[in-house]
């Protein structure tokens, strides 16, 4: 039993129901009744867990109403909570004043799925526009996917402030530059930012209802495209928890190509990073050097697996590349003279005091509000909390080649650069260990189809942090439900906080340096 | 600041010619099309980008257009941040529900004569995401589109095709 699975049971004794439908390594889940689904957040608190995701489902297919799920962890423990909620009466107790990270979820799930989280503080529709009509619940079976809304008249209501000097700055949908759309609303005095507010879902897309119309094989083209440029974590996600709930176990190699692909996205996303935190502060050099440096290396993925950004090379069973003895030696090869050209590019980051300037100390997170509001991945790791999925929930080859995760305790723009370079170098090892030491062997195992109302989970290191999936057979063993969440869900709201006692000129370098995905939380 | 020089000379000048495939088509394409864009775009165009719903796929390969080595900026391209000042939009995604009435402002925005750009296979014809309560579907379903560039995503030399296409047509 998991210390956390313990935790809950010394807690609500009997109350506490260990349920044997979820399929992964070892994470239990646990049914409670109701009223004491807040009880259960508190008593994870207090086991110093913190709220990886929350979400529900429509349950009615088992003659059930909708089922209330929170993920928790600490360090290598996962824990799933979830409690039955009736049709007629569609309520249960918020988790949000425990968990912060809640409220984005809570009005995500209200807003979509018509759940109500009795005695949350803000029930503000998510995702859902105001334009919608209330009652479109789109996750809910009932709701038809080709349903065409109709807009309604609506308001949304924004956090404002008040007092002389104090003035508004709209930003987006469509901003300045070539980036996804969003909103964000800034209550400035002078140059200072006083408040930030987002407001996202301009890119749903429906990808969640969209899942429940296409098979456990076809769904994994449409995870890998929920954030094109995570392609690889998200596919290998979705491919691991479909495969935990079918039982389905991918041969090894299979595993590690996965892995090589996966620090390969790494490498290239954070390389685009460097260069453009580098850009937002007008030190462009670093920015044409990183650019070009990436280019070559997904010139390299095409060369390799025939895709730039290696879409759709990882299939529920296994992969559908290879890579001959050939093209290990050009990817080692490729790697030491890229090793060597970055050492010096980070000389050159490290040397330089005006672009030290403009990095250091803009955009602080703490780490008391990072872990508050469960901060994952880069963010989180920038503001000094050790946390990476790769060591919590380890898959082949993760299990024995084990990465060193970097930490940095400063919370400014300067640290999330800094964990991004020490990753890069601990990717390019691990590449060469995963190279020398592939093993031999299938490439993909028949996919079996899960059995009726069997459920799994999987947790895989992208390069912004924990993603995790959450699928669910029905009666037929089809996709009943399909939850995505990247970790752009949790760390939009570390954004908003890191901002504060910024000026709004350095917005832009502040946001970048979190990078989170527009299109990754708006599903 | 002798790092950064060393390292400028040590790269040297990587903006390379088009893959040999497309260089014959560039050749063939680059003098109408330079006689195009001095007619039509006084030697410059400009380019507004709209993401109507993508996944940000589209939008990785547009930016690398504009990295040395493809160095857009050469043929006399240039990305604007306000639709007010663009010649062309590039418009990628399907189109969401909720980025609709964004994209038709956008498209109200951008002076006349304007070439409007489906880019990417969910521009094109919805993609995977199809239509459903939150897309609707191509761009052309939304405001008219002179020209499509397939792919998903569609390479930065395919872009490059595709715009010289729109444009010489």
């Amino acid at each position: 039993m998991n210390a956390l699975h313990e935790r809950l049971v010394t807690q609500l004794a009997t109350d506490a129901v260990l349920l044997d439908g979820l399929r992964a390594v070892d994470v239990p889940l646990i049914r409670v009744p109701r009223e004491l689904f807040n009880e259960a957040a508190r008593t994870m608190k207090y086991a110093e867990a913190r709220l990886v995701a929350e979400w529900a489902s429509d349950e009615t297919c088992f003659g059930r109403g909708f089922g209330i799920y929170a993920c928790y962890n600490n360090g290598t423990e996962y824990l799933v909570v979830m409690c039955d909620v009736p049709l007629d009466d569609a309520t249960f107790p918020t988790i949000t004043r425990k968990f912060p990270a809640a409220y984005r979820f809570e009005r995500q799930m209200h807003s979509l799925m018509g759940v109500i989280p009795a005695g949350s503080p803000d029930l503000r529709p998510w995702i859902k526009f105001e334009d919608w009509p209330e009652d479109a619940w789109p996750l809910r079976k009932t709701f038809d996917p080709r349903t065409r809304m109709p807009r309604v008249p609506g308001e949304y209501r924004w956090i404002r402030m008040e007092g002389e000097g104090v003035y508004e700055i709209p930003v987006g949908p469509v901003h300045a530059g070539i980036i996804e759309p969003g909103h964000f609303r800034f209550q400035a005095m002078g140059e200072d930012i006083l408040n930030l507010e987002e407001r996202f879902g301009y890119v749903h897309k429906g990808i969640e209802k969209r899942f429940e119309a296409l098979s456990w094989e076809d769904g994994v083209r449409l995870a890998g495209r929920v954030s094109g440029d995570t392609t690889v974590a998200h596919s290998c996600c979705y491919c691991q928890a479909v495969e935990a709930m079918a039982g389905c176990v991918p041969p090894e190699r299979a595993l590690w190509l996965r892995a090589i692909m996966l620090e390969r996205e790494r490498i290239a996303n954070h390389l685009g990073d460097i260069g453009a935190i580098c850009n937002d502060v007008a030190f462009a050099f670093l920015f044409f050097q990183c650019t070009t440096r990436k280019e070559h290396f997904v010139r390299t993925n095409f060369k390799l697996f025939q895709h730039r950004f290696m879409m759709d090379k990882i299939v529920p069973g296994g992969v559908t590349t290879d890579l001959n003895e050939d093209g290990i030696v050009a990817m080692l090869r490729e790697l030491d003279a890229f090793s060597r050209d970055f050492e010096r590019l980070v000389v050159i980051y490290d040397n330089n005091p005006s672009l030290e300037d403009r990095v250091k100390e803009t955009g602080r997170l703490s780490t008391e509000l990072a872990k508050d509001l469960g901060m994952v991945g880069i963010v989180a790791r920038a503001s000094g909390l050790d946390l990476d999925s790769r060591r919590q929930y380890p898959v082949p080859p993760y299990d024995i080649i084990i990465p060193k995760v970097p930490v940095q305790p400063a919370g400014d723009v300067n640290a999330r650069v800094w964990v991004r370079i020490d990753e890069i170098r601990e990717s390019l090892r691990l590449l060469r260990e995963m190279l020398e030491n592939l093993p031999l062997g299938e490439l993909r195992t028949t996919f079996v189809q899960p059995e009726p109302s069997a459920s799994g989970i999987a947790f895989v290191e992208g390069w912004r942090g924990e993603i995790v999936y959450w699928v669910q057979a029905g009666k037929a063993g089809e996709v009943n439900r399909c939850m995505v969440r990247d970790p752009s869900s949790l760390n939009w709201l570390g954004l908003e906080q890191a901002v504060h006692g910024n000026i709004v000129p350095d917005f832009p370098v502040c946001n970048k340096s979190f990078n989170q995905s527009y299109s990754g939380n708006d599903v | 600041m002798l790092r950064i020089l060393h390292q400028i000379f040590r790269t040297g000048l990587v903006t390379e010619p088009l893959p040999t495939e497309v260089e014959r088509e560039i050749v063939e394409i680059g003098a109408r099309l330079e006689e195009n864009i001095r007619k039509k775009f006084y030697r410059s165009l400009t380019i507004r980008q709209v993401d109507a719903g993508s996944c940000n796929g589209c939008e990785l390969e547009i930016h690398a257009m504009n990295n040395a080595i493809y160095n857009c900026e050469r043929f006399g391209i240039h990305f604007t941040a306000s639709p007010r000042f663009a010649d062309m939009l590039l418009v990628s995604g399907p189109v969401s529900v909720n980025m609709e009435i964004a994209l038709k402002r956008t498209c109200a925005a951008t002076p006349n004569p304007k070439i409007v750009v489906a880019v990417g296979d969910c521009a094109c014809d919805g993609g995977i995401f199809g239509e459903s309560y939150a897309s609707l579907g191509r761009i052309s379903n939304v405001i008219p589109v002179d020209a499509h560039i397939p792919g998903c995503p569609p390479n930065p030399v395919v872009l490059l095709r595709g715009i010289l296409r729109a444009i010489g047509e």
